[in-house]
């Protein structure tokens, strides 16, 4: 056998801002092979502006709330769903495990991680709206900031609730049905209760404390209103206090392994 | 029982013990590991020897004794010790959409002085695979990439647990190999298997270990023969397999032999053999 020769210098990156470079453009490779990933990411919301395109076919002011309400749906599907599935599927398959006996830094690890699913939202939040300009006829962004800050407090929000969430799933074969046991009734009831001026009261005054809510209220302000951040700040504080619910047990009740049988 | 220690141990355990709820996984074992020795974990399932070697690793904190891993206590977790260190899981996954050459290139990023990619492959015998996603690659094939990515940070200390498990044949002659050539370019290894001729095969020295407790110490081939009782085996005149223990063969077989004579029988298959690792093995991990 040939000798192994030990390779040093500069070459091997060992900060922990490259180290996360480094996981973010493996997570992206990942991403782009994984056929259904980018699916489920790209294609579903397209289908649902499409198919809701059809329905409210020349209704321009259901459009114009469809545009937004498919955009948030797009940012939790994006970060609670798709990090719900991959937390689950790495733990369980020992891959997190490994990661954790090798140096790289946690922070590394989920910073990488975090940024993977910033730029599937933004890509996201990008085709949705510009398909809701080129198709759908609603007009661009009224206030870009309101938008960043709207989709950057979702993503946020719904990343921490995505790993807090993974916690609760105890096998990756159930976590189809923990996910959407979520997420269906989050989506419908919000769409329902964005949508209806005849919804009950008692079911708008839980779905407004849920966060997908606040994120449609306040994308709509940002793409179709623009109506100004400051009248929006309820919402952003739900989004706000939902997304330090979700990091603090992200983080409290992370495991790095398969439960014991 | 206890261990030599020195001073260029490159793993010590003092009185480890580890508690889940009330189950005493490991009740106070001691354990010295030389540094460039291969040292093998022996014992049933369940004797605690992943729970140990998990606790070396980093992954579990103790309930009691002291540890040093490469003069750091791994509880810590400290990022230096781990890229000191090469880790091969029982059961470890890896990314499906990965190749094995991706896979080390990122591995070795996080290491000091890693080890060539190209190199590590053919030292696993991956070159082949390299560019193969790893959903597509055998068990075997992702066994040697557990492997190659414990090895490309170049640690001095690699912990394999159960290396071998599942193996055929061939791909266990194959683990040995690679793990012969690892203890050549001076590693230290810290083997756990329930397997003992593979003990025999790659171990310096062996800790048998059962119920959380280490059992017997030393080098294999030291550890059968070394035992004082000798056993000597016969078939009476039934043809029944009569199987004796004895400190004292002589005296055993004069009195055996005399009473043959006497019967005017013969002692079939007569023979007297000194204990092997595995006579002691079954003996000291026997039930009850």
């Amino acid at each position: 056998m040939a000798e192994l020769r030990a390779r040093r210098g500069p070459s091997a990156g060992r900060g922990i801002p490259l180290l996360a470079w480094r996981q973010y453009r493996l997570e992206r490779r990942m991403f782009w092979r994984n056929p259904s990933a980018a699916f489920f990411n790209f294609l579903l919301p397209l289908l649902f502006l499409a198919g809701g395109g059809i329905i409210l076919s020349g209704n321009q002011h259901e459009l114009n709330r469809l545009v937004p309400a498919i955009a948030a749906m797009s940012v939790m599907s994006t970060t609670f769903t798709a990090l719900a599935y991959n937390i689950v599927f790495l733990r369980e398959r020992g891959v997190l495990k490994r990661i954790r006996g090798t140096p790289l830094p946690t922070i590394s690890y989920f910073g990488g991680v975090l940024a993977n699913a910033v730029t599937n939202t933004a890509l996201q939040i990008a085709i949705v709206v510009l398909a809701g300009r080129l198709l759908l006829g609603i007009g661009w962004p009224r206030d870009g900031v309101e938008l960043a800050v709207f989709a950057l407090a979702g993503v946020m929000c719904f990343c921490g609730l995505g790993v807090a969430f993974a916690h609760l799933i105890p096998n990756f074969e159930s976590t189809a049905a923990y996910v959407n046991a979520v997420f269906l009734p989050v989506v419908f009831l919000s769409f329902y209760v964005f949508d209806s001026k005849s919804a009950p009261a008692f079911l708008r005054t839980i779905v407004d404390a849920l966060p997908l809510k606040p994120l449609i209220d306040g994308l709509w302000a940002a793409i179709v209103t623009g109506s100004g951040l400051g009248g929006k700040l309820d919402a952003l504080a739900v989004i706000a206090l939902w997304g330090a619910l979700g990091c603090y047990y992200a983080i409290r009740g992370f495991s790095w392994e398969q439960a014991r049988a | 029982m206890s261990d030599s220690t020195s001073t260029d141990a490159a793993i010590e355990v003092w009185g480890l013990c580890k508690r889940y709820g009330a189950f005493e996984a490991v009740r106070g074992i001691d354990i010295s590991v030389r540094r460039g020795e291969v040292f093998g974990l022996l014992g049933p399932n369940g004797a605690g020897k992943t729970t140990t070697v998990e606790i070396l690793e980093g992954y579990r904190q103790r309930s009691a004794g002291d540890v040093s891993v490469l003069g750091e206590d791994p509880a810590s977790r400290k990022r230096a010790l781990r890229q000191r260190i090469g880790i091969v899981l029982q059961s470890g996954g890896i990314y499906s959409y990965v190749t094995p050459r991706e896979a080390l290139r990122h591995w070795a990023a996080f290491y000091p002085a890693p080890r060539d990619v190209e190199e590590v492959l053919a030292l696993a015998g991956l070159q082949d695979k390299a560019a193969q996603p790893s959903r597509k690659l055998s068990g075997g094939q992702l066994r040697r990439l557990d492997f190659a990515l414990a090895l490309v940070g170049d640690p001095e200390l690699i912990f394999l647990d159960e290396p071998t498990t599942g193996f055929d044949p061939a791909a266990r002659r194959s683990a040995w190999e690679t793990v012969r050539r690892l203890r050549d370019l001076g590693k230290t290894i810290l083997l756990t298997t329930h397997y003992l001729d593979e003990a025999q095969e790659l171990a310096d020295r062996v800790a048998i270990m059962k119920d959380g407790r280490v059992l017997a110490i030393g080098p294999p081939r030291e550890l059968g023969s070394g035992a004082s009782s000798y056993r000597v085996a016969y078939r009476n005149h039934a043809g029944e397999l009569i199987e004796r223990q004895t400190d004292d063969p002589t005296r055993l077989l004069n009195e055996l032999t005399a009473e043959a004579l006497a019967r005017g029988e013969r002692l079939e298959e007569l023979s007297v053999g000194r204990p092997t690792l595995e006579d002691l093995y079954l003996e000291l991990t026997a039930d009850g």
